[in-house]
């Protein structure tokens, strides 16, 4: 299962990251993750959110450059060696984890959710698949993140 | 409202007749006013009779079309010299209007005409619109600015006398613009190329796609552009966009304008006589030779202007236009003498950083470059906005774009840049010219 998660450019300097948050704010789309992807003088903003298609528009046209990318939402079993396993599965097969981030909380199973953006989502989400490890889609997403 | 485009070309416009006057008879024509203007330029401008004086030269000493080149040269420095009224060649009494253009340090130049003048530019701005295929029944949204600038003023008494209906909305406000090209049916827009790529990228974000209005025809000039962005513009929003080419010291638009061929504006020569000249040696440069246009008023009476120096680099076309006309077209004008920089001693116009942005897959040429200088050695920094399209999740694919777009400004430049990737829409956009260019140096 894929998530759809929205990057927004940000510049590198006070106050700039504010500006789409308050949008979000403003048309009451919550924000369910967040990572914040900086170098010297730019920022990646990338950000999951109930509704991505409203958040998406909602900042292009406030005039931000917007991309919506194909995440997946792994359980990792918050113990040692949990992300070692996942990293593990994927050894040999060319896919290379371009970044992860982990959602905030723990799930009731005692699992940590991390996000990752694979170079080939759709070749990762078969390697999971063949090892059995756990995908979470958008919906269950919601579901953990409210209850 | 038939919200579809009308892409019919009208039967030729009688006006547009002397577009196609045989060479002969146009020399004819370009001599008598050269002679008659010469002469009124000679008797009422201390400036050009001082000028003529020095070279021991007469209106009488003109014998052919030829002899034009025995004329001094005038540049924009002589106006600012004479402001306001030094260069008017005509009473008070006879003068009914001035334009002036913003000078860049203190005073304006400005220009005057008489109401024969007007009639004259209304014509040549009629033609220039006929030429492109407008006519009567087109709606015309005229958003270059009004005022003191010739665009507004120029290309609104064109339209109105080609029959069309004509919206003068001026500059800015682009919201409103979008708006009534919807709301009216516009047909044919008037502006700069740049200020048209911010339409269609503010319409994209209000929802609005310009590819379905009945909009066909864009008359875009005031400023550079290039052929790259005349393809942009026309995928962008499904029109024609025609080159005019104008300047307030010789009447303002409408001195030369692309017909349906697009390939290079005519210039009205029964009205303005054009060589192209070696900007170092001042020697004229046979047709198709590159150089800078020098242009001549042949029918000005309030400022008659002797071989005028505009500083924009192009070359007259030696063959023939498809069209017909015998007007001589000029290369479309991607750059002017003014805009180079010179950057550690290497020759840098902005036309350049636009052809290197625009190689590199998906970036639009928004750009701004600024100049600097840091411990006596010249930085060169190009400001790049990001797209949604250029833009990625991985700060590594940013990082590669950065570099493939440094790469190619300096294979074109033979300059390294510093490449800054900004947020979309942070450059200061014209609502009128582009302002491409920062120096900060000081020299």
């Amino acid at each position: 299962m894929k998530i759809k998660q929205l990057s927004v450019f940000l510049e590198n300097k006070p106050g700039t990251l504010s500006a789409p948050c308050r949008l979000l704010a403003k048309a009451g789309i919550n924000i369910q993750t967040c990572s914040l992807a900086d170098t010297r003088e730019f920022g990646i903003l990338r950000l999951v959110v109930e509704d991505t298609d409203k958040a998406k528009r909602l900042l292009q046209r406030n005039g931000f450059a917007v991309k919506v990318t194909d995440v997946i939402a792994l359980e990792v079993a918050d113990e040692p060696g949990g992300l070692a396993a996942i990293l593990d599965a994927l050894e040999g097969t060319g896919i290379n984890v371009e970044y992860a981030y982990s959602l905030t909380g723990r799930t009731k199973n005692g699992h940590a959710l991390l996000l990752f953006r694979f170079s080939d989502p759709n070749a990762a989400l078969q390697v999971l698949k063949e090892r059995n490890i756990n995908t979470v889609g958008s919906e269950e997403l919601s579901r953990r993140l409210k209850g | 409202m038939n919200m579809s485009k009308n892409r019919e070309i009208p039967p030729m416009h009688p006006a547009s007749a002397v577009d196609f006057l045989p060479p002969a008879q146009l020399r004819d024509v370009q001599f008598t006013r050269l002679k008659d203007m010469v002469q009124r330029a000679f008797d009422h401008v201390p400036l050009f009779r001082k000028r003529m004086d020095g070279q021991k030269l007469k209106p009488s000493d003109l014998r052919t079309l030829d002899d034009i080149v025995k004329l001094p040269f005038t540049v924009k420095t002589d106006l600012r010299d004479t402001y306001p009224f030094g260069l008017c060649a005509s009473p008070m009494s006879e003068i009914v209007r001035f334009h002036a253009s913003s000078g860049t340090t203190g005073k304006p130049i400005v220009v005057a005409y008489t109401q024969e003048d007007l009639n004259d530019w209304t014509r040549a701005v009629l033609r220039s619109l006929a030429a492109c295929g407008v006519h009567n029944g087109d709606i015309v949204q005229v958003a270059y600015g009004y005022g003191l600038f010739t665009g507004g003023l120029g290309l609104h008494y064109g339209a109105e006398a080609l029959g069309a209906s004509v919206i003068p909305i001026s500059g800015g406000n682009t919201d409103r613009q979008i708006m009534l090209m919807k709301d009216f049916g516009v047909t044919v827009v008037c502006c700069t190329p740049s200020y048209f790529l911010h339409l269609i990228d503010r319409a994209t974000e209000m929802g609005i796609n310009l590819k379905e209005l009945p909009l066909r025809t864009g008359v875009f000039g005031a400023e550079p552009w290039t052929e790259d962005m005349r393809e942009r513009i026309e995928a962008g929003s499904d029109i024609k966009a025609y080159d005019i080419y104008g300047l307030s010291e010789i009447v303002g638009p409408g001195v030369a304008m692309e017909c349906v061929h697009q390939s290079g504006p005519h210039i009205f020569e029964d009205l303005f006589f054009p060589e192209v000249i070696d900007p170092k040696t001042l020697e004229p440069l046979p047709d198709g030779m590159e150089g800078e246009l020098v242009l001549t008023t042949l029918c000005k009476r309030a400022m008659p202007m002797l071989r005028y120096r505009t500083r924009d680099i192009t070359a007259l076309e030696p063959t023939r236009c498809a069209c017909g006309r015998t007007l001589r077209r000029i290369k479309r004008i991607g750059r002017r003498s003014d805009d180079m920089l010179i950057i550690r001693g290497v020759n840098l116009f902005p036309s350049q950083i636009e052809a290197a942005l625009l190689k590199v897959e998906g970036t639009l040429p928004h750009y701004q470059i600024i100049v600097d200088r840091q411990k006596d050695l010249d930085t060169l920094e190009v400001q790049v906005e990001v797209t949604a399209d250029a833009f990625s999740d991985t700060v590594s694919a940013m990082e590669q774009m950065k570099k493939r777009l440094a790469h190619s400004i300096e294979g074109i430049t033979g300059l390294r840049p510093a490449v800054k990737l900004v947020a979309p829409r942070t450059l200061q956009r014209s609502e009128g010219k582009a302002k491409r260019v920062i120096d900060k140096r000081i020299m």
